[in-house]
């Protein structure tokens, strides 16, 4: 069974989101990094960059696999997770919290409560 | 473990001997000369010999047992048509050679490309690609050419089912075209109501592997041919499976427009380790003023090779193609004639059907409806949950002295196992294959770590490839 | 049934039996009848071993191109092959083998990889290199689009004085997607024109593609090119010709991003075009960049050192549409014959081919200019490949020497009706230098 925290949202592409004062922060889920495997690169998006819900944001690369990961809202990126560059398997180590991949500022915090609960994501991955 | 050809180096060695300089020497202007020695080995001829002789002895290959990769057809290459392509006369020609004296060379690619188009319904050939990707590239190249000529350059949208070969997706970018996947329905085959609502107006080509790539028939085939037709598209057939159909059904027949051929596939051309293949395209005559450049043509005075012009889709190499495969092609296709090709198909659909029959009591076969062609793909996936995952089969089969089938392709089919024995196995070798096969699936049973752990008969013990991709190393680095 | 069947009549019935077909036409109901092909293909009947043979060597018997002595280059060169090449490269080991899938049992395949890797990166002056590309137009091409791929630039720059066959193929690659193409005319010299380059870089430019030495022989300033390229933040692509970086220096160390060329010259028959194979090397900030397959180190589970495929995300059967490249099927074996030969030749023997084909070009070069009427198009230094102007049609010349023996240069029409490029390599015998040369000055003494 993958670890679901409770205290944050969820897209179907398997993101999840975190209020941090006024900035979301963004991550791939247990249950993502344990299907892909050992990450090997992370390819993340450029600071100030246009963040639009459902667009690709960067790459994802196990050995034999590679994800897309995908903004969950509108808004603009405004942190990335630069330790992943030397070390993208804090994915895998600690998806919730040192593996997060960007961060970003929005003004419609309507899109973060239309994301998936954890209950619902646990539905979606058939948990 | 075999050390590097450069740990054998010392001073002084060589491994040829040229001619003296017989001519004055010309000085070579310091500020051009490289300043620093390349770092190449220095090694007698025996010492090379003796190194590639013991790397050789780590590969397994088809001469030495049963290959079924999935796709790939691995077939016997015959040995005659190695010592054909290397005749003197055949193989010492500079590609830039006069077209009188290249006559030979010129009259056999213009026979291979002749007989080519006979077996797949075809009106038209060019011989230049190298391999079968870069065949898919002049196929969708030349479609593209032509929805261009008839003013239809808004066609940007490439629909191909979701159980396609990679190189498909990949040579639809190249071509600077858009990838629109179709669905495949329960049975493994195109869904033709999803085909049906995604092509329209936008729709360049549509790209199928027939039969596709789980070894199963496209049955609605002229359905599917027509739908894509009535919407103004062209039907493309990646031939990757052609073994399947030689003297059976064509291509050209079954409302395709044009399809690319893997000579070291069908054609038995021997694979090299990863190359070199050719990849010749077939096509419908509306599509022959798009060829690419290099053409051979029937004259008057015999053979030329003309430089196609115009509303041609360009030069693909700087030359004419993979010639030497191309020898050995022709070759193969002179050996066999109608009849000997025919029976290469009725033969591989005989293999494949008989192990899919004996394994499906021990394998998975989803998808399975009825025959299959000239391969078929199990699943693992109810191993998988046991915690034997595909690729321990796999590695276990290396034990068991047989190559492993195709892995995790397609994409559709969980865990995939993709077998495509080929006809030159005899049913000895099938029956000792699918013994291993029924083997392993009682050791995952009953032993997995057998089969977790596999494999330990081979040269090397599993190799860790994320460590190969986290501590890159590429080169042998500099003493 | 044919030699390379063994299930006949007496196997195929036990099997369908198994499968519960009742004969093999139940197999192929899944084909709708309308597709079925009625009767046989149209070919002609088997041939055996002995009357292939035949057929075979009266064909070769056709191609007189064989006996000719070859002064012409161009992209594809005459040079001596090593008979052990063919011996490791025609084992069924290495032949018969598929792409090393499953690297356990490739073993030899990879490690051989390997070494060509470390051979062609230490030949280029770069960091690293890939296991090949099918020849070196298409590397070149390659190399533009990864090139763009690493600056997010779409618009390109190529030397005039590149193999037009290779731009040929650069178009055929780029034209497809919103990607520019931009020539650099050269000089009066032959060499590009760094003043007309700057121009047309204006607004930023992916690369500049040089071919070092150029295609009419002359040796280009790889430096002040990447200079001039880098200020302009785009990356430096070479064509090089592996044989003159035996003599000349290493693009790499001249600053070069991406190298690139074509392997024929290394061990690999000329075969009327193909199978050849093209090289690609690249410094360490650009290899995930590369297309192509690339094997690596690493090690198995007792710690042995051993070979893979690597860095596998960026190909397209993982990747699919966003793949670097759709290259699978690679040229694999030539690239092993490049590597027998560079191993065969070595240190030594490989400057010494080097410096062979230098002096034998520069003495072609020499006594063609004493006879009358013949004159250099370039003054620049080239290494082992020039051009120069006849008194008379090139194309006729070619005709009249082809009658004596011997294929003359290639007409360069572009640079007079006169001009033809030649080349001597290693192989040419003061011999055939100085019979060439007098039937050359006879039939232009007899022409004029």
């Amino acid at each position: 069974m993958s670890n679901i925290p409770e205290n944050v949202r969820y897209t179907e592409t398997h993101e999840w989101v975190r209020k941090e004062g006024d900035k979301y922060i963004i991550g791939l889920t247990d249950h993502a990094q344990h299907e892909m495997g050992e990450i090997v690169m992370a390819e993340l998006p450029e600071v100030g960059a246009e963040a639009t819900k459902g667009d690709s944001m960067g790459g994802l690369e196990a050995v034999k696999t590679a994800e897309d990961f995908y903004s969950p809202l509108d808004g603009e990126v405004a942190e990335i997770n630069e330790e992943l560059e030397a070390n993208p398997s804090l994915i895998n180590e600690d998806p919730f919290a040192a593996g997060w991949l960007f961060a970003v500022k929005t003004s419609d915090d309507s899109q973060f409560d239309a994301l998936l609960t954890p209950e619902e994501y646990k539905t979606h991955i058939g948990e | 473990m075999e050390k590097t050809i450069f740990r054998y180096s010392s001073p002084g060695r060589i491994g040829v001997a040229l001619p003296v300089l017989d001519v004055p020497e010309t000085a070579i202007p310091e500020n051009y000369m490289r300043k620093e020695p390349i770092g190449l080995p220095q090694v007698t001829e025996g010492q090379t010999m003796r190194h590639f002789v013991r790397l050789s002895s780590m590969n397994f290959n088809i001469e030495q047992g049963l290959y079924p990769l999935g796709s790939c057809t691995m077939k016997y290459n015959p040995r005659l048509h190695e010592f054909l392509a290397r005749i003197e006369g055949l193989s010492s020609v500079h590609p830039l050679s006069g077209d009188s004296a290249v006559q030979g060379t010129l009259e056999l690619m213009h026979k291979l490309g002749e007989s080519l188009c006979e077996i797949t319904g075809f009106d038209a050939v060019t011989l230049q690609p190298a391999a079968g990707a870069q065949g898919e590239f002049a196929g969708l190249m030349l479609i593209k050419k032509w929805q261009e000529d008839r003013g239809q350059t808004h066609r940007n949208e490439v629909l191909m089912p979701d159980s396609a070969h990679g190189t498909n997706p990949a040579t639809s970018t190249l071509a600077g075209l858009k990838v629109i996947s179709v669905k495949s329905n329960e049975h493994g085959r195109v869904d033709v109501e999803d085909l049906r609502s995604k092509a329209g107006e936008n729709t360049c080509a549509f790209m199928l592997t027939n039969p596709n790539t789980l070894g199963i028939f496209e049955s609605n085939i002229e359905e599917i041919t027509k739908i894509v037709h009535d919407a103004g598209a062209l039907n493309y057939m990646d031939g990757a499976n052609m073994n399947a159909l030689l003297g059976i059904a064509r291509p050209g027949d079954m409302g395709f427009d044009v399809c690319h051929l893997n000579l070291h596939k069908t054609f038995s051309t021997p694979h090299g380790g990863g190359g070199p293949g050719a990849g010749p395209v077939c096509c419908k005559e509306i599509l022959r003023p798009f060829l690419p450049a290099s053409s051979v043509e029937k004259t008057e005075d015999g053979y030329s090779m003309r430089d196609r012009t115009g509303k041609s889709l360009g030069r693909l190499l700087a030359f004419h193609g993979n010639v030497g495969v191309l020898y050995r092609a022709y070759a193969y296709i002179r050996t066999l004639g109608p009849s000997g090709l025919r029976e290469v198909s009725e033969v591989a659909l005989i293999n494949a059907n008989y192990m899919k029959a004996r394994l499906k009591p021990y394998f998975d076969v989803p998808n399975d409806d009825g025959p299959c062609m000239h391969e078929f793909v199990a699943s693992g996936a109810a191993m998988a949950k046991k915690g034997v995952k595909t690729l321990d089969i796999a590695k276990r089969l290396l034990d068991y002295g047989f190559h492993a089938p195709t892995i995790y392709f397609p994409l559709i089919v969980k865990e995939a196992l993709m077998i495509e024995p080929t006809e030159t196995e005899s049913l000895e070798s099938l029956d000792a294959f699918i013994d291993a096969m029924i083997s392993i699936a009682g050791e995952v049973d009953e032993k997995p770590h057998l089969v977790n752990d596999a494999p330990v008969n081979t040269p090397v013990l599993r190799l860790d490839e994320v460590k190969a991709v986290k501590d890159l190393c590429l080169v042998e680095p500099i003493e | 049934m044919s030699r390379f069947v063994p299930n006949g009549k007496v196997q195929q019935e036990q099997m369908l039996d198994v499968i519960g077909a009742k004969g093999f036409d139940d197999l192929l109901s899944p084909i709708p009848d309308s597709v079925l092909l009625k009767g046989q293909l149209d070919l002609p009947a088997p041939a055996s071993e002995l009357e292939l043979t035949s057929e075979f060597k009266e064909l070769a018997a056709k191609n007189c191109a064989s006996e000719l002595v070859c002064f012409r280059g161009a992209g594809a060169y005459d040079h001596f092959v090593p008979t052990a090449i063919d011996n490791i490269i025609t084992r069924s080991e290495f032949f018969t083998a598929y792409t090393p899938y499953q690297a356990e049992v490739s073993q030899g395949t990879l490690q051989a990889i390997f070494e060509y890797q470390t051979m062609i990166a230490r030949l280029t002056g770069c960091d690293a290199a890939n296991a090949c590309m099918y020849d070196g137009a298409s590397a070149v091409a390659e190399a533009a689009l990864m090139a763009i791929r690493a600056t997010r630039k779409k618009r390109v720059l190529i030397a005039g004085a590149l193999n037009p066959r290779t731009i040929d193929v650069i178009h055929t690659y780029l034209d497809n997607a919103d990607f520019e193409i931009n020539e650099v005319p050269f000089g009066a010299d032959g060499l590009i024109d760094l003043d007309a380059a700057s121009k047309l870089a204006e607004g930023g430019v992916a690369a500049l593609v040089l071919q070092y030495p150029n295609f009419f022989g002359s040796i280009e300033d790889v430096q002040a090119a990447a200079e001039f390229i880098h200020d302009q933040k785009g990356l430096l692509i070479v064509a090089a010709d592996p044989i003159a970086l035996g003599v000349i220096e290493a693009p790499g160390k001249l600053g070069a991003d991406i190298v690139v060329g074509e392997g024929q010259p290394m061990g690999v028959a000329m075969s009327y075009g193909g199978p050849y194979v093209g090289f690609m090397a690249t410094n360490a900030k650009y290899i995930r960049k590369m297309p192509g397959r690339i094997v690596g180190r690493t090690e198995d589970r007792a710690g042995n050192p051993g070979y893979v495929l690597t860095l596998q995300t960026r190909e397209q059967h993982i990747k699919r549409a966003k793949a670097t490249s759709n290259i699978c099927s690679n040229q694999a074996l030539m690239a092993l014959a490049n590597v027998v030969y560079l191993s065969l030749t070595g240190e030594a023997g490989f400057t010494d081919v080097a410096k062979q084909c230098w002096h034998k070009s520069h003495y072609l070069h020499s006594r063609l200019l004493e006879i009358n009427g013949v004159t250099a198009v370039f003054d620049t230094p080239f290494c082992r490949e020039f051009v120069v102007n006849l008194p008379v049609s090139a194309e006729k010349a070619v005709a009249a020497m082809e009658e004596k023996g011997f294929l003359a240069g290639l007409p360069i029409p572009g640079l007079g009706e006169g001009a033809m490029m030649l080349t001597a390599t290693e192989k040419r015998t003061r011999d055939e230098i100085d019979r060439f040369v007098a039937a050359l000055e006879q039939h232009i003494k007899g022409a004029v």
